[in-house]
């Protein structure tokens, strides 16, 4: 079976996104349309015959201005329709409770999360090895690290690509609108193992969110009681 | 060989074509011949880059299967036609490294540089003949390095042929050593053979034009190639110095580029954009004039709109050194110079909108005879357009959030490097092949390997957008590693199929140029009936280009002008009384 289209989207801003590209597909597809069409008329039109001589002109300035001005009208106006969706998406960061660091290595995506108390640097901090998990329709916050090279953060249904560089933290965002586990593909090139660089976002119901986190940071003595917990399970990351 | 030095010493001031088979063939100081060079050259390592891109296509449709027809290639490189990750990295690189920088730059500006800007402004040769022929031959130390690559240990770089720091410029990242240190290397010394061109070029175009041949009189081509050589003179320097910096932080422990050492990763997209972006109208300006250059002969109509041509090649030359940040909106630079970014890339599609529209002016109301040149030249703009739309959807930053890094990109520079300057390349060698060679191109064969190449060409690089839209991401080794690609997997075998197919067809072309050159009937002085300045020389031209020195009375393109019975005016042709001036 062939997919033509883009895949299902489950970002807030991903519809944003995705009207862009209709709005731009549908000016290219016309251009494209306008262009080739009368260029085959032409071609048929003014094919060679015997006894009929090519019109001789060098041009109309008054057509000139016409295709200069109508399409940078156009192409400006596209740029700064589009400057708003871009500051949603990129700059304007909202406020959020989850925030989850992401470091990208050859070739793992490591989740840390800040554990209930929501800071990093203390005890209940812990990694999991490319599994990302978050509750539904709730914006996250993620500071994107990396150790060795650049790499790319990439959910194609939640329409989010940012590059991860190392000596930087680089904030994202998203909210997902629909449970489920998506792939989380490397998409810069990083190295032999670039390839199946791969972790897996799975947003969850609150209700289930809530058992997983109960499940991951089970009250304080036990946890004290159960260090293997911070162990690294590359099937997925489920603990226990 | 050596019997013939003497004989060149000893006539070489009273004999201009009894200079010997060495000076003759391999170190010539004539413009005509280091030409030809470059186009050998470049369509030798065509070969290379065409097949390493056919086994990068059977890796994807087929992921590790056997690659049929390369057994032969060498362990750690190809494990008996299985070919392994590293070399599927390293096969991306330099399939693109070789196809940029040794086959479209020499091609388009080496090769019709040479040969049309001394014939087309009236000239006996280059500005500074021995420059040019040094230009040649330091390009091919360049080449036998990035080529040799392959062999040294570690293998070829494999860092993509954009070499994005760190990963290009720490060993351990890629495993390849001394492959990255030769490809930044070769890219030095290939960067001194497009300098020493473009010198001459502009030197040449500046001082040598003949009497009466005004800027704007210039054919569209020779404003191109101007343009092109005062791009790839400022740009070259830059990627020179990014070069330079890489080799710095790989060989002598610095980190321009390592954040661990206080570098900037950053630093090296920034100063390799710079270049990339002019680079990628250098490798597009020539095109464009070859096609402005074919279709008013075979349209038979003055081109539409000379001097919007003109001023439209002028100002992308001029945008194209601010709209280098388009490359980099998901890069983690600032995000608010994004937005200046995407204006400025908006913008620069004007100009090569107004150039699609004057094509099609000339086309209206022409009497267009479809020989083998002026259909590349139709199938240029028809490919051209399609990779010049898909351009807006990378440069709108929300959308280029989904597309980046995505067979959407790979798409888009296909068609505006295959499509556009390699369609652009075969139109210019059916074009001047008669002056070049003193002899015709079969038009038969012609015709198939345009058809073959044309649909081929779209079945298989025009689904690369659908896969892109789809989230296909490109150099990535086995798709099937991934669930959200599995639906495409169908796409990627359609795809290696056209592209095979298209390869075929280009043995088609390669018979052709070799039969022809030999056994191809004899070309006239100017077998298209065409008005610019090499169509007065003989085919091939002598030493010195012109028997007789030129005039110019008009502009390049009078053609179908009610002033004379038949449909075309040449340059040089004095109309008593109509026009006496040559200045």
């Amino acid at each position: 079976m062939l997919n033509w289209w883009l895949p299902e989207n489950v970002s807030t801003y991903g519809a944003d996104i995705d009207g862009l590209f209709h709005l731009v597909y549908w000016i290219t597809m016309a251009t494209w349309v306008l262009v080739q069409v009368t260029m085959i008329v032409f071609l048929v039109m003014y094919r060679n015959r015997p006894g009929r001589r090519a019109t001789y002109t060098h041009g109309n300035n008054g057509l000139e201005i016409m295709w200069t001005i109508i399409p940078a009208l156009i192409v400006v106006w596209l740029g700064f329709r589009s400057v708003e969706t871009w500051n949603k998406i990129k700059i304007d960061l909202p406020k959020s409770d989850h925030v989850i660091e992401v470091t990208a290595k050859q070739f793992n995506w490591e989740m840390l999360y800040p554990g209930p108390d929501g800071e990093f640097e203390t005890d209940d901090d812990k990694m999991i090895e490319n599994d990302l998990r978050v509750p539904v329709n709730t914006p996250i916050i993620l500071n994107l690290k990396s150790t060795d090279v650049i790499h790319s953060f990439f959910v194609p249904q939640l329409r989010l690509k940012q590059d991860v560089m190392p000596g930087r933290t680089i904030k994202s965002w998203f909210e997902a609108t629909k449970a489920g586990t998506y792939e989380i593909p490397c998409a810069e090139l990083c190295g032999f193992g670039h390839s199946g660089m791969l972790g897996y976002l799975t947003v969850l119901e609150q209700a289930d969110y809530d058992a997983w986190q109960a499940e991951q940071w089970p009250a304080e003595q036990d946890q004290a009681l159960a260090p293997e917990n911070d162990d690294v399970n590359p099937e997925g990351g489920r603990i226990g | 060989m050596t019997a013939h030095a003497p004989t060149a010493d000893a006539h070489a001031h009273a004999e201009h074509h009894d200079l010997g088979f060495v000076r003759t063939y391999l170190f010539s100081t004539d413009h005509k011949m280091i030409g030809k060079q470059f186009l050998f050259m470049s369509l030798f390592m065509m070969i290379i880059g065409g097949g390493l891109a056919l086994m990068i296509r059977w890796q994807l449709a087929w992921p590790e299967t056997q690659i049929p027809l390369t057994r032969w290639i060498p362990e750690p490189m190809m494990y008996d036609g299985f070919m392994p990750p590293e070399f599927y990295n390293a096969a991306v690189t330099m399939h693109a490294t070789i196809m940029v920088f040794f086959v479209v730059m020499p091609l388009l500006v080496g090769c019709f540089g040479n040969f049309l800007i001394p014939l087309m402004i009236g000239a006996g040769d280059m500005a500074f003949p021995m420059l040019n022929m040094l230009s040649f031959w330091v390009s091919v130390p360049a080449g036998i390095m990035m080529v040799g690559s392959f062999w040294v240990e570690g293998g070829a770089a494999a860092a993509g042929w954009t070499g994005y720091a760190p990963l290009s410029t720490v060993p351990e990242y890629t495993g390849v050593d001394m492959g990255q240190n030769l490809w930044a290397l070769s890219l030095i010394v290939l960067g001194t053979s497009s300098l020493m061109g473009a010198v001459n070029y502009i030197t040449t175009i500046i001082n040598m034009r003949a009497p009466g041949m005004t800027w704007f009189r210039m054919p569209l081509v020779i404003w191109s190639l101007f343009i092109t050589a005062i791009l790839l003179l400022l740009a070259l320097p830059v990627l020179t110095a990014g070069l330079g910096l890489m080799l710095f932080d790989r060989m002598a422990g610095t980190s321009f580029f390592l954040p661990s050492g206080g570098g900037e990763p950053l630093l090296w997209q920034h100063i390799f954009w710079f270049f990339g972006h002019p680079e990628v109208y250098i490798m597009i300006l020539p095109a464009m004039g070859i096609a402005s250059e074919i279709m008013p002969v075979f349209a038979r109509k003055p081109i539409f709109g000379y001097h919007a041509m003109v001023f439209s090649i002028i100002s992308i030359a001029f945008l194209s050194w601010i709209v280098w940040g388009h490359h980099m909106f998901q890069s983690g630079m600032n995000f608010t110079l994004g937005t200046s970014f995407m204006i400025t890339t908006m913008v620069i599609a004007v100009p090569s909108a107004i150039k699609t529209f004057n094509w099609l002016g000339t086309l209206w109301g022409g009497s267009i005879h479809f020989k083998v040149p002026m259909l590349w030249a139709l199938g240029f703009i028809a490919t051209f357009v399609v990779g010049g739309l898909s351009g807006i959807y990378m440069a709108n930053t929300p959308i280029d959030i989904f597309i980046h890094d995505t067979y959407f990109i790979v798409a888009h520079i296909h068609y505006v490097l295959f499509g556009g300057s390699i369609f652009a390349m075969f139109g210019a060698v059916t074009f001047w092949f008669p002056k070049m060679f003193g002899r015709m191109m079969n038009p038969a064969m012609g015709q198939i390997h345009f058809w073959g190449t044309f649909i081929f060409y779209n079945i298989g690089f025009f689904p690369m957008h659908i896969i892109g839209v789809g989230g296909h991401m490109r150099r990535i080794y086995n798709p099937t590693q991934y669930e959200f690609l599995a639906p495409m997997q169908d796409w990627n075998i359609f795809i290696t199929r056209g592209v095979l197919i298209m390869g075929l067809f280009q043995i088609v072309f390669a018979i052709n140029l070799f039969y022809s050159i030999f056994f191809g009937k004899k070309a006239g002085r100017n077998p298209w009936q065409s008005n610019t300045l090499e169509w007065e020389c003989p085919s091939p031209p002598g030493h010195g280009n012109f028997e007789t020195p030129v005039t110019v009375h008009r502009g390049p393109y009078e053609y179908s002008s009610p002033e004379v019975e038949e449909d075309f005016l040449p340059q040089t042709r004095d109309l008593a009384g109509a026009t006496g001036g040559s200045h």
